[in-house]
């Protein structure tokens, strides 16, 4: 009989060759490309005198590096205008879609896929960005790849791969008020630590995870990779159909019916077996945040930084360099600490319903005058319609500022920098020394954590404020 | 020039930190060139310099103490982890490593480094720290790395360790084969597996 894994029946039809004793040539069914990772992939091209195999099957768009203040102006930064530039040359020379700077469409690639009805189940999506995995929350394969890999996708349609080991952790029963998706997978990384799913595809299951929105469901998929994953993936349901179904690229008429049959199949059958299995009970969760500087290093916001005596001896120097790097103290509690900036956004929680959860709990109210705060839309889709359901004058009201779409403040490679010491509430996905600026100090959050922050102007729990 | 990679000795830069991620391999700011040289310069550039500034090294940072040098970087577990940014194996290579030795590495980076010949060896924990050990002890330390046999060496001591690579990759590291030949090879199958799918 069958056994399969979700994964398993989503590669086994991707594999054009086993090679022996060797990897798969895996077959790619969409290639997200951007401005940072793709340049010297197209030189390589270039060099060799190929074309693109598949051009129908990339999609660009510009995000990484792109300002996310008056972005009809030309880009100042001239090393960041000239990377833009050659994305936009590229595109054109080998025939490939861009949603570029000024496209209704354009915004962080992981956000534009899933909302253009790109990104569905049952197939592979590989992009030259580590968070690719958040796709997989559809069902479907979606790892980051590098630049020497963005080469081959663009030569071939195809990569080497070797198969995964294979990982389910389940959430069941029901999360608390004010606990969202965010805070799952920031406790679910607490639990197993950053390195905790490395060389594994991870399948997340249970009842706290079918009762999630799509969107919520790409928050945890995104940060699969901060545990090491190679993927993570949910199998689709009525949930994702719906989601699907009616965007500009999705399946229509006969054809949608067709897929959706097939989309129905992907599940992991009962008697599947997992190489290494987690199961977490969803009311054991707070909201979450982080204190260190890998998103392994989070807690419950009412508890405190570790003690040394609770750290394992071997981590000690780790753990020490990195609470001195955040200018906290062993066993400090973590709640009232002071806050500089809040930053809303990046391919983990800028969409819409993260803007609108913010904008519901700061409605009325006014940001600590102490704070800046930034709220940076995932894409112009997400910017447009956080207009037509007044967001914006919200936030503005609020004290926030609402940015245009881009990566921003999650890497810092544009302006938007957190300066040195200063504490910022982030819910991007990573809290690693300098990621938003040299010396920046990084809180990962949810949503409404960060929200709650920008309006004590401090660390809080978000649980007495909803 | 062949890329092609076999026996490596040589002295190694002791590492002793885990998680190392590619943010503090290189950081985003310096991913905005469009070729793949010249990114060794800014290796760990923010655990290398004071305030952003080629002129300030940190003393404190192993790149910067001149008892260490050679081919061999040696770094505690997870090492790579974080953005799938290529240019930190770039970096690393670029700044003259043809190895670098961990207890564990994370899947993107283990594959930027293969792909550009920068040999990952992952060792046990164990072992790992027999290095550590050995090179605290005397920073003139070698290590033997040997791609074709499968096995890395402690040179004063012998104690010996082999290492896991497929098939494929060894061959490819032997002979200076890229993934992309390969892959251009297939081109017909390809198409012939995409006929299938429609």
């Amino acid at each position: 009989m069958s056994k399969k894994t979700l994964f398993d029946k989503i590669w086994d039809t991707h594999v054009v060759k086993q090679i022996q004793d060797g990897p798969s040539v895996l077959y790619i069914d969409r290639h997200f490309i951007h401005e940072v990772t793709s340049p010297q992939a197209f030189k390589g091209l270039e060099n060799r005198g190929l074309p693109v195999f598949r051009p129908g099957q990339v999609v660009a768009t510009a995000d990484h590096n792109v300002p996310t203040l008056h972005q009809e102006l030309p880009i100042k930064e001239e090393l960041s205008r000239l990377q833009v530039q050659t994305l936009k040359d590229n595109c054109a020379k080998f025939g490939i879609e861009l949603y570029g700077l000024g496209h209704q469409y354009q915004g962080i690639v992981h956000v534009i896929g899933p909302e253009l009805g790109v990104t569905q189940p049952g197939c592979t999506y590989v992009c030259g960005d580590s968070h690719t995995s958040t796709h997989g929350a559809f069902g479907s394969i979606a790892f980051g790849i590098g630049t020497s890999e963005v080469e081959m996708v663009l030569a071939t349609q195809c990569l080497l791969q070797s198969k995964p080991k294979l990982m389910r952790i389940s959430v069941d029963g029901q999360l608390g008020k004010g606990v969202t998706s965010k805070d799952i997978v920031l406790y679910i990384l607490s639990q197993i630590s950053a390195s905790g799913a490395t060389g594994y595809a991870v399948e997340f299951a249970g009842s706290a995870i079918r009762a999630l929105s799509m969107e919520a469901r790409m928050t945890i998929c995104n940060m699969s990779i901060e545990m090491g994953a190679r993927c993570g993936m949910i199998a689709p349901d009525e949930t994702t159909f719906s989601y699907v179904k009616g965007r500009k690229f999705a399946p229509q008429g006969d054809d949608w019916d067709k897929k959706l049959a097939a989309w129905k199949q992907l599940f992991s059958d009962d008697d599947a077996v997992f190489d290494k299995e987690y199961n977490f009970k969803a009311e054991d969760i707070e909201p979450m945040i982080t204190y260190g500087t890998n998103p392994g290093m989070g807690i419950g916001v009412t508890g405190h930084v570790p003690q040394l005596s609770e750290i394992d001896p071997r981590d000690k120097a780790a753990f020490e360099k990195s609470i001195h790097y955040m200018g906290l103290q062993a066993g400090e509690n973590i709640l009232g600490h002071p806050v500089d900036y809040v930053f809303i956004g990046s391919c983990t929680n800028s969409r819409i319903e993260d803007l609108r959860q913010v904008a519901a709990f700061v409605k009325g109210k006014q940001k600590a005058p102490s704070v800046t705060c930034w709220v940076v839309p995932g894409s112009k889709q997400v910017e447009a319609q956080a207009r037509e359901e007044g967001i914006d004058k919200i936030l503005e009201a609020a004290g926030f500022q609402l940015r245009q779409p881009g990566c921003s403040a999650c890497l810092g490679m544009n302006e938007d920098k957190i300066p040195a010491g200063k504490y910022c509430i982030s819910t991007s996905n990573r809290n690693f020394e300098g990621r938003q600026g040299p010396n920046a100090r990084t809180m990962l959050a949810s949503p409404l954590m960060a929200a709650a922050a920008a309006v004590t102007g401090k660390v809080c729990d978000v649980r007495e404020l909803v | 020039m062949s890329k092609a990679i076999n026996h490596i000795n040589s002295t190694v830069v002791p590492l002793n930190l885990e998680n190392v991620d590619t943010d503090q391999i290189i950081p985003a700011r310096f991913l905005k060139a469009t070729s793949r040289e010249g990114f060794g310069e800014n290796l760990f550039r923010d655990w290398r310099f004071e305030n952003n500034d080629p002129a300030q090294p940190k003393k404190d940072f192993v790149l910067n103490n001149p008892i260490y040098a050679g081919k061999i970087l040696v770094a505690a577990k997870n090492f790579g982890c974080g953005s799938s940014r290529e240019h930190a194996a770039w970096a690393i290579k670029d700044y003259g490593f043809d190895v670098v030795v961990s207890s564990f590495f994370a899947d993107i980076f283990k594959n930027n480094a293969l792909n550009n010949f920068l040999v990952p060896v992952t060792v046990s924990e164990d072992f790992l720290q027999k290095i550590f050990t050995a090179v605290e002890k005397d920073p003139k330390t070698e290590l033997a790395v040997s791609v074709e046999d499968q096995t890395i060496r402690i040179l004063a001591t012998g104690e010996q360790e082999s290492f896991d690579i497929n098939h494929y990759k060894k061959d490819c590291l032997l002979n200076g084969f890229d993934d992309i030949d390969y892959l251009l090879n297939m081109r017909d199958e390809i198409t012939s597996y995409e006929k299938t799918r429609s």
